[in-house]
């Protein structure tokens, strides 16, 4: 930890680049590092504080073994998405922002995937599908939680 | 006999089946004893035919199939087994005839889809590197007269003329200058450049090196959005082979010119994607938005004259430098100079990119390369230029696509998003997302867009609930024009243009009638 600190410390700009590897590595940004993070880039534990919470990505608490957004934005919304995102807490059983109690996912929304002209589009891990719907993602899923 | 064989390797071919089609193909490839070489390429962008084979047989042309699915493998391989292509149901002809593609002009997207992307030998046999040639035997303002000569204007959304730009970092006092490509992409409804970087990287990284030459800079980053993870494996491999070959590093070519290049992650930031909250987070602090002066040009990344330009306004650099300004500026119109990458999304049959001249109007891109909506309904609210544009209503549609006349109609651009709803859409419920997007990804640096998007979005919660008296939609149009007059940036500055377009041309999705609205303007 305090090495890969002050390995990036080195670099340019590496306070973003350092919390990525941390949260690659362990899933999330533990509290109890950020003041080793904050010595090695001569920054306070608030700043860096500041900077995990800032940006959607960065998580402070263990996340779920496997991750799933659905794409909420504009060109799913024209082709699907609100039927998906109203309807898939009941589907998957599982709210968003929350982790499923025995499959280990999280269920977010996220805005935009870049795959806007085949939505409704779904990421799961870092695979994005496209044209989903509520019957295909349950399928997704199945599929996801057994590899 | 050579056979070779291409599949897609891009984002949206993935998400609609190429790879499992991929797998199939070689386990039936595999079962009729068929020799070829398999070709991982990039796509071409016709996303409604993807995934789309293209099949190229010794000397003759790719012949492409398509959309194929894993079920209509086998009698492919069964059809170039014997020859006989045209009788397969997915036939589409040779890949340069089909009509989606031929009726483009192709200049910044040209080798999208021709290829391995990485393949740095297959870049230069296509054209590429000759801009970075012809860049080395240049003076640095000579390159940025070339940038001049070409209209280029910025690809990201504020249409800002590219050489005028480069010229004030040139012009800038100091030692160590930087580059900058904003791949942040954030706009719903694009696609363009993480398409351009999962299947022609190299053309992105010679057109930063050029950048680098023209104002003296050594040292490049790309600001890659993590939503991307393709695009990011692309470039860092392409990076570390143009490393490897001498395109990149201390020796540009023999010259003895020096660029240096990375990528760098966002980290899940809509308002990254503006430049100066993009310099901040590149610096490793929150994503927060700087007041200018001072330019970027002049005080940048950390502190240095900085260029910052879209992917898509780098790329075109490459084209620019290798076959001249003039030839650029030839197609187009007015002040929109060159050709236009438009991402056509939403419910649309035949989505995908399309690079036209610009000023083909909005209607014919919908409906003679879209083919009207996927769900076969009327249009009912096209979105253009991302979440900030406005919704033209459907008897707007003529509007050529250039700058200047969709300004004129009160709308923008932008990145060239459109984004087709049909008549299904509640408008009151889309001006509703716009505020609330924009409550979510403010950076909070000023009063208007932090405060007001979240007024916006409660007034919009009582018209989406049918509780809103015409003394809400008063309130409402105060907070656009608050947010409009006094937000330090586009994203509260330009919030109200999708919420007012939405109530100017669907009032009857507001819940007033229309005496009512007349008070209410
Ligand atoms: C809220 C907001 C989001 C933006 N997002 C992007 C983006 O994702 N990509 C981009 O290239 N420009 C984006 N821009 C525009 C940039 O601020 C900047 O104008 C652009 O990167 C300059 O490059 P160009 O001149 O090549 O267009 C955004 C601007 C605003 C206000
Ligand atoms: S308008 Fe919004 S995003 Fe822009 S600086 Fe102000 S608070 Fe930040
Ligand atoms: S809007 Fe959903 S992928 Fe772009």
């Amino acid at each position: 930890m305090a090495q890969s600190a002050a390995k990036h410390a080195a670099s340019q700009g590496g306070l973003l680049p350092c919390l990525h590897e941390i949260q690659a590595e362990l899933g999330y940004i533990p509290n109890e590092h950020l003041e080793s993070i904050a010595t090695a880039f001569s920054l306070s534990t608030a700043e860096v504080h500041g900077v995990v919470s800032f940006y959607h990505d960065f998580r402070t608490s263990p996340s779920a073994r496997q991750s799933i957004q659905i794409c909420c934005a504009e060109a799913c919304q024209a082709s699907g998405s609100r039927e998906l995102e109203a309807g898939v807490a009941d589907v998957l059983g599982v709210e968003f922002d929350e982790t499923h109690p025995a499959d280990n996912y999280r269920l977010e929304r996220v805005y935009c995937l870049g795959n806007c002209a085949c939505g409704p589009s779904v990421r799961i891990n870092d695979e994005v599908y496209g044209r989903v719907e509520l019957s295909s993602l349950r399928q997704l899923v199945a599929e996801a939680v057994q590899s | 006999m050579t056979i070779t064989v291409y599949i897609p390797q891009d984002t949206t071919a993935v998400s609609v089946g190429a790879e499992r089609v991929a797998t199939a193909f070689v386990q039936a490839a595999l079962n009729a004893e068929l020799s070829y070489t398999l070709v991982r390429s990039g796509s071409r962008g016709a996303f409604g035919l993807e995934p789309l084979i293209e099949i190229e047989v010794g000397a003759q042309g790719r012949l492409a199939f398509g959309p194929v699915s894993v079920d209509a493998v086998p009698s492919l391989v069964t059809s170039i087994t014997e020859g006989e292509y045209e009788r397969h149901s997915n036939y589409l002809g040779p890949v340069n005839t089909i009509p989606w593609l031929e009726s483009q002009t192709r200049i910044t997207f040209k080798r999208c889809g021709e290829g391995d992307p990485t393949d740095l030998a297959n870049y230069c046999a296509l054209g590429g590197y000759r801009g970075l040639e012809r860049a080395l035997t240049l003076s640095p303002q000579a390159i940025v007269e070339e940038i001049k000569v070409s209209g280029l204007r910025g690809r990201g959304g504020a249409a800002f003329p590219t050489g005028i730009k480069w010229q004030t970092v040139l012009d800038a006092h100091g030692e160590q200058k930087y580059i900058v490509c904003n791949a942040d992409e954030g706009d719903s409804g694009t696609f363009a450049d993480r398409l351009l970087m999962e299947a022609d990287p190299y053309q992105l990284i010679e057109g930063m090196t050029i950048s680098g030459l023209a104002v003296g800079a050594t040292k490049g980053f790309i600001y890659l959005r993590s939503e991307y993870p393709r695009a990011q494996k692309m470039l860092e491999r392409a990076i570390d082979v143009a490393m490897a070959e001498g395109y990149l590093g201390a020796d540009l070519c023999g010259s003895g010119q020096r660029f240096e290049l990375e990528v760098r992650m966002g980290a899940g930031s809509y308002i990254c994607g503006e430049e100066t909250a993009l310099l901040n987070s590149l610096e490793g602090k929150r994503g927060v938005v700087r007041a200018k002066p001072p330019l970027p040009a002049i005080k940048g990344l950390f502190g240095k004259p900085t260029v910052v330009n879209n992917v898509l306004t780098l790329a075109s650099v490459s084209s620019i430098l290798a076959d001249g300004g003039a030839e650029y500026a030839r197609h187009g119109v007015d002040r929109s100079k060159g050709t236009m990458p438009l991402q056509l999304a939403g419910n649309i049959k035949n989505g995908g990119l399309i690079e036209v001249p610009f000023g083909v109007s909005l209607n014919k891109v919908i409906n003679k390369w879209g083919g009207g909506t996927r769900s076969g309904r009327p249009v009912r609210a096209v979105q253009v230029g991302g979440p900030l544009g406005a919704y033209l209503s459907s008897d707007q549609l003529d509007v050529p696509l250039t700058y200047e006349a969709l300004a004129e109609l009160g709308g923008m651009l932008g990145h060239g998003g459109i984004v087709v709803f049909d008549d299904t859409v509640d408008m009151a419920k889309q001006a509703h997302f716009a505020m609330d997007f924009c409550a979510k990804e403010s950076c909070g640096k000023c009063t208007p867009c932090r405060i007001g998007a979240v007024r916006g979005r409660e007034v919009l919660d009582r018209v989406v609930d049918s509780t809103a008296s015409s003394n809400d939609l008063i309130l409402l149009r105060d907070l656009c024009e608050t947010m409009e007059q006094a937000s330090l940036c586009a994203m509260g500055g330009l919030t109200p243009l999708p919420v007012k377009s939405a109530m100017d041309n669907f009032p009857e999705d507001f819940g007033v009638t229309d005496n009512q609205y007349e008070v209410a303007v």
